[in-house]
């Protein structure tokens, strides 16, 4: 009787916690659904601006769907010479810097990981130290001018600053927590050298961080305008953040795309080709991204661990 | 020296020479460091110089604290830690706290499909260059073709030319940097809540815990190691506040309020060539960040137990 009672009362209470809870619920799902069409709708409405009529766009007529259809903008942008040369300027600044990184960056995180190394401690300051305390740009772009002579050449986009601290802390948590100590115990019993061992065993090992740096390297490279904008002079040189800069905020265009008499008019299509430059620029970095977004996540992760 | 330092330090020695491989493998990325990071932290002697390009940093003249006292005493001193200090506590107070928000939220959700096109999409603003970003800043807020001032004023909202108008700098600054990163900074808790064990949960539920109450007693406790080391990250950044977004929004109008050090230092530096002097704003701004990171961390040392290093 008395558990009969008991699994009646649990019953009850079940039912009137599940209320309360089903509240929760629905305003947590709310939250979400408003939160989650906030962080879409500003990269839909360029995409729909920009197939659009850039007086409807002016107007405020374009809001959820594209009005008088026209690829107008993107007409344009094809004859932008500077916007192309950005474009391949930056695949090649990204494919370059991005190998760099992983060429420097990774090494240093495996050894740092090895608790046999002699010195371990310096090393590990030696290259986690920058990550708090810098030189800071004018001394920096003084032993890149004056003493390497680095301004404007392809070098300066690269190498320089291709070591990142946080990378390294990563990349050796990874090394630490993954790689199973006893692998190299086997390893040098088999007469293997560390060289050997780290090209023929680790980085097969390793696919997962190296596609986690590979990916934050290349975003970063991408994205970045700082750089180029300090080391480099000639237009030919700029990445395409560079170019964008010029042509969002600088309101750079060719005179010959104005036609328009009128100063409205010209405003109107210089905004169609921003929102279709904006379009261009982001295509690759958005398109991909929700295909390799775990290892964007599985980084963080790492990040996250204390080594 | 006694016999047994001796054999140690032979030991040692021969641990290197066996292990040659590993130093190898550092000689790149320290090389890279050398030229590139800790000369220029040994060129920022030139804030103490008269610096001459063609005397060179070692050749240049001794100028003591000269550039110190000056931008101590000029007008943007203190103009540039003011507004750098208020955009970036602002931020703090902003961007700290919404990222864990979102991810208890995000930990409440059942519906799998719905909670992963939720992450991607919070997660997507995140991969926005900063000039492009700033680019829709300005074109959304634009009096007279902006989608933000059309929608606003559909609703009976008139906001004028918030570009143009100082006070709303700020604002604009942060409320665009949560757009965009609060998604992506909330990773970082939600694998820590993914990791807490269930058990817990289950015998919550028996002594009769709400959702709400669950959140309160278990999962907010557990973030805290989480919560304190990225405070302590963002703290040692207090007079950092990033240089490339800030640029690009700056204008005429704002200038007031949207001069910070770093965009300052740029100016004197690169465009009108004052390198001493910039260099020392640069230190200045570098030493007063890292001593406040390291107050914070050995505070959080004291009193929870979490630290950096």
């Amino acid at each position: 009787m008395n558990s009969t009672a008991h699994a009646l009362s649990r019953k009850r209470n079940h039912i009137r916690k599940s209320r309360a809870d089903q509240i929760f619920d629905l305003i947590i799902y709310t939250i979400a659904v408003i939160m989650t069409l906030l962080a879409l709708y500003p990269m839909y409405f360029i995409l729909i601006a920009s197939i659009s009529d850039p007086n409807q766009v002016a107007q405020g007529n374009v809001l959820l769907w594209p009005r008088g259809f026209s690829l107008d903008g993107y007409r344009y942008l094809l004859s932008m010479g500077n916007l192309w040369n950005g474009y391949l300027n930056t695949i090649l600044y990204s494919l370059a810097g991005t190998l760099i990184m992983l060429a420097v960056n990774i090494p240093v995180a495996y050894s740092l990981s090895r608790r046999d190394l002699v010195g371990r401690g310096f090393f590990t300051f030696f290259f986690i130290f920058p990550m708090f305390f810098g030189g800071g740009l004018i001394p920096t772009f003084i032993i890149l001018n004056n003493t390497f002579h680095l301004v404007d050449t392809f070098t300066v986009m690269v190498l320089p600053f291709s070591v990142i601290s946080y990378y390294i802390v990563v990349s050796r948590t990874f090394f630490m927590t993954s790689l199973p100590g006893e692998l190299w115990d086997a390893a040098q019993i088999d007469g293997c050298g560390n060289l050997r061992y780290f090209f023929t065993v680790v980085l097969p090992l390793s696919k997962a961080i190296l596609a986690v740096i590979a990916l934050w390297a290349a975003v970063g490279h991408w994205n970045s305008y700082f750089n180029a904008m300090i080391y480099l002079r000639t237009p030919a040189k700029y990445p395409l953040q560079l170019v964008m800069r010029n042509i969002l905020i600088n309101n750079e265009m060719a005179a010959s795309a104005m036609t328009g008499s009128a100063a409205a008019d010209i405003n109107r299509k210089a905004n169609l080709i921003k929102y279709g430059a904006i379009v261009v620029s982001s295509l690759p970095i958005m398109t991909m991204y929700p295909f390799v977004q775990k290892y964007f996540n599985q980084g963080v992760m790492i990040g996250a661990l204390k080594g | 020296m006694t016999r047994t330092t001796v054999a140690v330090r032979k030991h040692t020695w021969e641990h290197i020479r066996r292990n040659w491989g590993l130093y190898l493998l550092m000689l790149p990325a320290a090389v890279i460091f050398i030229c590139f990071t800790y000369l220029p932290m040994y060129g920022v002697i030139i804030a103490f110089k008269d610096f001459k390009p063609a005397s060179g940093i070692w050749g240049s003249q001794w100028a003591g604290l000269k550039y110190f006292e000056r931008y101590f005493n000029s007008y943007m001193f203190t103009n540039t830690i003011m507004n750098t200090l208020f955009i970036s506590l602002y931020t703090i107070a902003a961007t700290f706290p919404l990222p864990i928000l979102l991810a208890l939220m995000c930990n409440q959700m059942y519906a799998k499909r719905f909670k992963k096109v939720f992450q991607v999409s919070t997660y997507l603003p995140h991969f926005i260059s900063t000039v492009v970003m700033c680019g829709m800043i300005i074109m959304f807020l634009s009096p007279s073709s902006g989608v933000i001032p059309k929608i606003l004023g559909m609703m009976g909202f008139q906001i004028g030319d918030l570009m143009g108008n100082a006070d709303a700098f700020s604002g604009i600054y942060v409320w665009t940097e949560v757009w965009q990163h609060v998604g992506w900074d909330s990773i970082m808790y939600i694998a820590a809540l993914s990791a807490i064990d269930p058990q817990l949960y289950e015998a919550a539920e028996v002594d009769g815990a709400s959702k709400w109450q669950k959140i309160l007693a278990i999962d907010i406790p557990m973030l805290v190691p989480t919560m304190v080391t990225l405070f302590i990250l963002r703290c040692g950044s207090l007079l950092g506040v990033g240089f490339e977004k800030v640029y690009l929004l700056q204008n005429d109008l704002n200038i007031a309020k949207s001069e910070i050090i770093s965009t300052y230092l740029y100016k004197m530096g690169l465009k009108s060539n004052q390198y001493s002097y910039s260099a020392a704003i640069g230190l200045f701004n570098n030493v007063v960040n890292f001593v406040i990171l390291i107050l914070v961390n050995q505070i959080s040392k004291k009193i929870s137990d979490t630290s950096l290093f």
